[in-house]
């Protein structure tokens, strides 16, 4: 079991802010923290890396102290054993893919397993490329190749897929999934994109300003439980326009725009931006192969 | 006999400017290291320090080390009676000077260099187990080769051109202390200027060579960066 319990005051836009985390997560599960920019997502992330000291509290990952302050232990980031994922990568550019990974190994008989990464990750054939001459997507492969080299016995991940357009995202999150239950390794993804949430979360801890609002599985927490939809999408509003007495609803699903028509009453909680549910109870989809 | 002296005064100048550069880039990379990554307070007063040499007239700078290291105050009493060292008018005293004096040329490229890194590249390193100094050598240096190159040419270029200080300090000894721009100095005084045009035009050349390597160079790896 992982234990975490932390305090830090965020300093944000809006002054000073309180983190106050308290929390458990299980051995093997994927959590997404889950909230705006700015609500401590990659400050916790960091403070479980050693990257950034706690005010106060306990880190405990498989039932190592990390760092606890009333004991006053304080690993520094080089011995606990993570593997992190920085949003825009921190690949070495003097060192090609292979050396990236090499660099990343502790003992040098395991060379084997450099390969054994390099052929999960589909980067064999790039393995003499420099960073610079890839694209985001393989980048961000390497990045995660590199971290699973250490073996680490949890794997950080600061909002790695969202600097990269829809399609590789989608392609990433399934490799990711993939490669995160190959290896049955305790996971944290930070991220902002409810989509995503869906797709990869076993357990999500929703933040804002510093404290968790909601925690449990995705459908727990996004699912509005009242509804009890058959045909369930999260989207974002993208326009809202009025249609001689009706209002005219424009909703990001994916990447597909869906009108919906609403009543004046219906519209007044809503506005461009937000992010909403769309589901239908009653009626009987039709499927077409495609 | 011309051509003798000759030799002797440009190895000389080359032997201090290499000297220099060396102890340069040992002290430079440290503190430029530091101070790119200190949030410390007292930052502006060393950057202020290092930055002196600049704005400083360069009779200044030798004229208070001269007092300083003269053996007949107690700093250099006990540097000549301890070390048996005597810095003034000697080949050591010329290259503590010129370190001194070419401190900034190498100190700013290395520094921002190293500021211009992104900060998660030494983070990354430190999440994959890497102690400071193998980080700053494996993954940091390897990184800011331009501004390393860039420090040491400039640096190797401007204790060769060092007239002031040298002067103040090491004054017109041949073989320990006169050094190119000196004895240019020197046969113009005694109005022998066929010998000052060659010292001259030595220098001229040499430092335009120095500074069109640096620039090629750099653009070559510039290019190299961006592809």
């Amino acid at each position: 079991m992982n234990e975490l319990i932390l305090s830090k005051d965020l300093r944000g836009a809006n002054g000073v802010i309180p983190l106050e985390i308290d929390t458990t997560f299980k051995r093997g599960e994927l959590t997404v923290l889950f909230g705006k920019s700015g609500a401590g997502k990659s400050t916790i992330l960091r403070m479980i890396a050693g990257l950034l000291e706690p005010t106060g509290g306990k880190i405990i990952i498989e039932d190592e102290i990390w760092y606890d302050s009333s004991k006053k232990i304080n690993l520094p980031p080089q011995k606990r054993k993570v593997g992190f994922v920085f949003q825009d990568y921190a690949l070495f550019p003097n060192m090609t893919v292979r050396q990236n990974l090499l660099y990343a190994l502790d003992d040098k008989k395991k060379i084997v397993k450099v390969d054994e990464i390099l052929k999960i990750t589909e980067l064999t054939k790039l393995e003499n490329e420099k960073p610079d001459a890839l694209s985001g997507g393989q980048k961000q492969r390497v990045a995660l190749a590199r971290a699973l080299v250490r073996e680490p016995k949890i794997l950080l991940l600061d909002e790695p897929l969202s600097a990269l357009d829809f399609a590789m995202r989608a392609k990433l999150q399934d490799e990711l999934l993939k490669i995160q239950r190959h290896f049955n390794l305790t996971t944290v993804l930070v991220s902002h994109d409810i989509g995503e949430v869906y797709k990869l979360a076993q357990f999500v801890l929703e933040l804002a300003d510093g404290k968790i609002l909601r925690q449990g599985t995705p459908s727990e927490i996004f699912g509005g439980s009242k509804i009890s939809g058959k045909f369930k999408f999260s989207g974002e509003i993208v326009d809202i326009a009025q249609s001689d007495i009706v209002f005219i609803v424009s909703i990001l699903v994916g990447q597909d725009v869906v009108k919906v028509v609403s009543t004046e009453e219906e519209i007044r909680d809503l506005k461009i931006g937000r992010k909403v549910t769309l589901s239908s109870k009653a009626f009987n989809p039709i499927i077409t192969p495609i | 006999m011309i051509e003798e002296s000759f030799v002797q005064t440009m190895s000389l100048t080359f032997k201090l400017a290499g000297v220099t550069t060396l102890f340069l880039l040992m002290i430079g990379i440290p503190l430029g290291y530091y101070l790119a990554a200190t949030k410390n307070r007292l930052k502006p007063v060393l950057e202020a320090i290092v930055s002196m040499p600049l704005v400083l007239p360069p009779s200044v700078l030798g004229f208070y080390m001269l007092v300083f290291f003269s053996p007949k105050n107690a700093f250099g009493q006990w540097l000549d009676e301890t070390l048996d060292l005597r810095l003034v008018f000697s080949f050591e005293g010329l290259v503590v000077a010129s370190i001194i004096f070419s401190l900034p040329f190498m100190v700013h490229p290395i520094q921002s260099g190293f500021s211009a890194l992104p900060k998660n590249l030494t983070e990354a390193a430190y999440t994959l187990g890497k102690s400071k100094i193998n980080v700053l050598f494996r993954a940091l240096l390897p990184n800011i080769r331009p501004s390393l190159l860039t420090g040491i040419v400039i640096s190797f270029a401007h204790t060769v051109g060092e007239f002031g200080v040298v002067l103040m300090m090491g004054g017109n000894i041949s073989g320990e202390t006169r050094v190119a721009s000196i004895a240019i100095y020197d046969e113009v005084e005694s109005l022998n200027y066929g010998a000052a045009n060659q010292y001259a035009l030595t220098l001229f050349l040499i430092s335009f060579a120095i500074l069109l390597f640096v620039y090629a160079i750099n653009k070559h790896f510039l290019k190299a960066e961006l592809s």
